[in-house]
């Protein structure tokens, strides 16, 4: 799948909480948008991704 | 009936006939034969210039502190015209005024954005001064009451409006059901993410323009506006993350607030590229 503009490999079936982890990220300081659709917070557990998804993921650092 | 041989101007803003082949100055010396400053349609002339209908004419004093009535064609002369018209209907919504949002509320009231709704929960302290606008008086007062006290001062002519709650999933949508642009100015990563994503989720025709990665001493350049999808842009350099060592510092977070400032500004007058 595309992931920031990258083609990344993930075992398939895997759902958005599990990218999260594997890439290291929070759930909670994330904006997660799959084919150009926001996926709300409480999502994460069940959106599956497929290989063909194109994945945006904003991940927001502290400081304002 | 407009008199023959006259023509309608406006001076200061206010409508006025003057000869049909009175000049600029003509004018300043009839009106204000002590203005030093002589603005026409929105630029200072040096030379004199026959007027015509419609022009606008803009007389100043230099060192001379305006009327009310006066002071807002002055704001409005250092604007494009055609500019003005649309910043002044523009409605946008701060969430945070600390670093980021007081300075992002600022430059909107500078450029005479119409409307401003400021929320924050919080007071001002000491430690805010060394990159936030506020002033030694401010510190103890609410920021949504200092900043409109701030605002008030520089642009009397915009509306403000303060909302003193902190922002979460439940009173997000509601608190920015009337403004056209939010802002987000949060200093928590957990509460940038939340906004953006209920903005983005329950109110899809607003725009966000949110800020990430602004603490540091880091280079000016790489500072940032990216548009992340049509209603949704983001300006920081994604990774510089306040922490200890690593300060959220004046002129680094007013370039990042200033993009989100130009930001709003452009997205008010159709430019929606970056």
């Amino acid at each position: 799948m595309i992931v920031n503009g990258k083609e990344r490999d993930f075992d398939s079936g895997i759902t958005v909480n599990e990218l999260l982890e594997k890439l290291n990220l929070s759930k909670d300081t994330v904006v997660v948008e799959v084919n150009l659709e926001i996926v709300p917070k409480d999502q994460y557990a069940a959106k599956i991704l497929n290989e063909d998804d194109k994945v945006e993921i904003v991940s927001f650092v502290g400081g304002g | 009936m407009l008199e023959v041989g006259k023509i309608k101007v406006f001076v200061n803003e206010k409508l006025s006939e003057v000869g049909d082949n009175s000049t600029a100055y003509d004018v300043r010396n009839l009106i204000k034969k002590d203005a030093d400053i002589v603005i026409l349609n929105g630029h200072i002339i040096k030379e004199d210039m026959v007027l015509k209908e419609n022009d606008r004419l803009t007389l100043i004093k230099r060192g001379e502190v305006p009327t009310q009535d006066e002071l807002e064609a002055l704001l409005v002369a250092r604007h494009t015209p055609g500019v003005h018209e649309k910043v002044k209907n523009a409605s946008v919504g701060i969430a945070g005024l600390g670093g980021l949002g007081s300075q992002v509320a600022v430059s909107l009231a500078r450029i005479g954005i119409g409307r401003l709704l400021l929320v924050d929960f919080d007071v001002v302290e000491p430690s805010n001064l060394n990159r936030q606008q506020y002033f030694i008086k401010h510190i103890g007062m609410f920021k949504t009451e200092a900043m409109k006290d701030l605002l008030t001062a520089i642009n009397p002519f915009v509306e403000v409006e303060t909302k003193q709650i902190y922002l979460d999933e439940t009173n997000i949508a509601e608190t920015f059901l009337d403004v056209d642009i939010i802002v987000e100015a949060f200093d928590d990563p957990g509460c940038k993410a939340s906004l953006v994503n209920t903005v983005l989720s329950k109110l899809p025709d607003k725009t966000i323009v949110a800020a990430s990665g602004i603490a540091g001493y880091f280079s000016n350049n790489s500072i940032r506006t990216k548009k992340i999808k049509d209603n949704f842009y983001l300006v920081g350099d994604n990774v510089s993350e306040a922490q200890p060592g690593c300060g959220l510092m004046a002129p680094r977070v007013a370039i990042a607030a200033n993009h989100q400032a130009n930001t709003v500004l452009r997205i008010i007058l159709g430019e929606k590229e970056v």
